[in-house]
């Protein structure tokens, strides 16, 4: 069975963000492969080992001059890698990137494409379901739990209320929740071995996309300072907190009596 | 553009639509549109009186789709409809169902879609807002090229406001046929829980990984019972696999604005922070006196929520 996984390379979360002039989000400094998305590659994997035969490629959209981000879906076990590369791409909104992630993945034919619910750093959502409609497949979304029985792809689905067993004839979208899986570690083998395994890394014009179809139609006009909220008084705990917490609920009258 | 008609995916519910789709109706008229709600399944009489209640003054119903994943035969039947009729922008609800609609919309019209939407400026042209860096400022987008407009709406953003008017003009449109094989729905599993809604609650006492371990979680829960509130969760705790994600608080979870918020053991990540911020009142209580739920919390208790969630359930049994 062969599983493409779309994967993406974000800014450490871990450090500070910031916007650009352009009120973009800084992409200048260290990229990593986005977490949400190490989730989506093991469940490609353990489909794929499960089966006994196919492979796991990954596709990603974005700036090709350092992979590394790219090289750690590799380190866990992917086989290929393909990077749409381009300056035109800059900005790129989640239809262009689903327009363009479509033409990359048809050439793949797979059985089944993986996505994360959604990118840590944009979290717009809406890009897994956009690339299903423009492929024509199925989507099952925010999987839980995702199987292969025989032609079809069934997947529990989160629900408000607990969740729901949904399936699809192959081939088909599926995205999955972080905590879906416990993301393996890349061994040191992996990582040597991840060296010598392909990166492509391809154009618009490579995928005969027409670069001036892939305009963004949305921006962000401007940013304001939300009304803050402030920090209000900090207790050190010395024994007294439970008293002090039970004070403040009376002050603000979720509990009666007290000082009020 | 100038705003004059503006629909409102308005999903099924057994009250005949969700909360959100009603806040959306809501605000949609405060926008001065005519309002359109869009609806499909077995609640359709229903669904209409609701939305004419809050303004609208149409529905379309597409009526019984099947056991299947609405996105695909909705978005298909909403685009038809959209380009005979042009509204100016559609507004969707963030839920599961209502993000992958709006995807499968965006793409069949191959129209840009904005959203995490938490409001809506009227002008020359609809701009949105949207809440960056864990609500800490606020991104203004606009759309440009043809319409209509899809902006998909977080919960809570708006007021429900009923207008008291007559039941919405009921079109039963049928579906239009999805070109899109179905993801078909085999069965339904609902957790138990008991308590009030975690978004209509008027207190959620949350927990999340400084906890330490599931077992811990029980002090959350009965917090939350003796302040006759209900449990939340930060998504560390979601994904761990300590308590069900019908419970977690936050970006990809629930949006909540209770009367009051208790923190337990979350260290505020942004993804958490978007979620609850809308609260009356904010008590934390962490180990890590730099942990950024401080900034927001208006009684900020630094020590170990194993010591003072038990003295706290104590005390608060104590007073019967």
């Amino acid at each position: 069975m062969n599983v493409v996984v779309c994967v993406k390379q974000i800014p450490d979360p871990a450090a500070e963000q910031s916007l650009d002039g352009d009120h973009r989000l800084n992409r200048g400094g260290k990229l990593i492969l986005d977490e949400a998305d190490t989730y989506g590659v093991e469940v490609a994997l353990q489909l794929v080992e499960a089966a006994g035969e196919g492979e796991v490629a990954v596709v990603s959209m974005g700036d090709a001059a350092d992979v590394s981000g790219i090289r750690s879906a590799l380190a866990m076990g992917a086989a290929r890698a393909t990077v749409i590369s381009g300056e035109s791409l800059r900005g790129a909104d989640a239809l262009t990137t689903a327009k363009v992630l479509a033409a990359a993945i048809s050439r793949h034919s797979p059985q089944l494409v993986i996505c994360a619910t959604e990118s840590s750093d944009g979290y717009t959502g809406t890009m897994p379901v956009q690339l299903a409609q423009l492929l024509d497949l199925p989507a099952l979304t925010f999987a839980t739990s995702v199987t292969v029985e025989g032609d079809n792809v069934v997947i529990h689905r989160q629900t408000e209320l607990g969740y729901d067993e949904v399936a699809a004839e192959l081939p088909a979208v599926v995205t999955v929740t972080a905590g879906v899986v416990e993301p393996r570690y890349a061994t040191f083998k992996g990582i040597m071995a991840a060296k010598s395994r392909p990166v492509d890394v391809v154009s618009v014009a490579d995928l005969g996309l027409d670069a001036a179809a892939l305009e963004a139609r949305q921006a962000v006009v401007a940013v304001e300072t939300a009304a803050a909220r402030s920090a209000g008084e900090k207790y050190v705990d010395d024994g007294g907190a439970a008293q002090r917490i039970v004070a403040y609920l009376e002050e603000i009258k979720v509990l009666s009596g007290g000082a009020s | 553009m100038s705003v004059s008609t503006l629909w409102v995916v308005a999903e099924p519910a057994p009250s005949g639509i969700t909360t959100t789709s009603k806040e959306l109706i809501s605000e949609a008229r405060r926008l001065g549109a005519q309002v359109t709600a869009v609806t499909w399944g077995a609640q359709g009489e229903l669904a209409a009186v609701v939305a004419g209640d809050l303004g609208a003054t149409r529905l379309v119903d597409f009526g019984d789709i099947g056991a299947v994943l609405p996105a695909s035969v909705v978005a298909a039947s909403l685009a038809a409809l959209a380009r005979d009729e042009s509204p100016d922008a559609i507004l969707i609800p963030t839920s599961n169902d209502g993000r992958d609609i709006a995807a499968r919309l965006s793409a069949v019209m191959d129209l840009p879609v904005l959203t995490n939407v938490t409001g809506l400026r009227a002008g020359e042209d609809l701009v949105s807002e949207h809440p960056i860096f864990g609500g800490a400022q606020t991104a203004l987008a606009r759309l440009s090229g043809p319409g209509p407009r899809l902006f998909v709406v977080r919960a809570k953003s708006f007021p429900v406001e009923s207008v008291a008017g007559a039941p919405a003009t009921r079109d039963v449109v049928a579906a239009a046929p999805s070109t899109t094989r179905a993801a078909v729905i085999r069965s339904t599993h609902v957790e138990e829980r008991s308590g009030p809604a975690l978004e209509d609650a008027a207190v959620v006492v949350s927990g999340g990984r400084g906890l330490g371990d599931a077992a811990s979680y029980g002090l959350i829960e009965e917090l939350a019972r003796l302040l006759g509130g209900a449990p939340g969760a930060s998504r560390a705790i979601v994904d761990a696999g300590w308590v069900p994600y019908s419970y977690q608080v936050g970006q990809t979870g629930k949006t909540v604005k209770p009367e009051l918020y208790v923190a337990c053991g979350i260290s505020g990540a942004t993804q958490h922070m978007v979620g609850m911020k809308g609260a009356s009142h904010i008590v934390a209580i962490n180990k890590d006196p730099d942990a950024p739920i401080f900034s927001i919390a208006d009684l900020g208790v630094v020590g170990d929520v194993h010591s003072i969630l038990p003295a706290l359930v104590e005390a608060l049994r104590s007073r019967g």
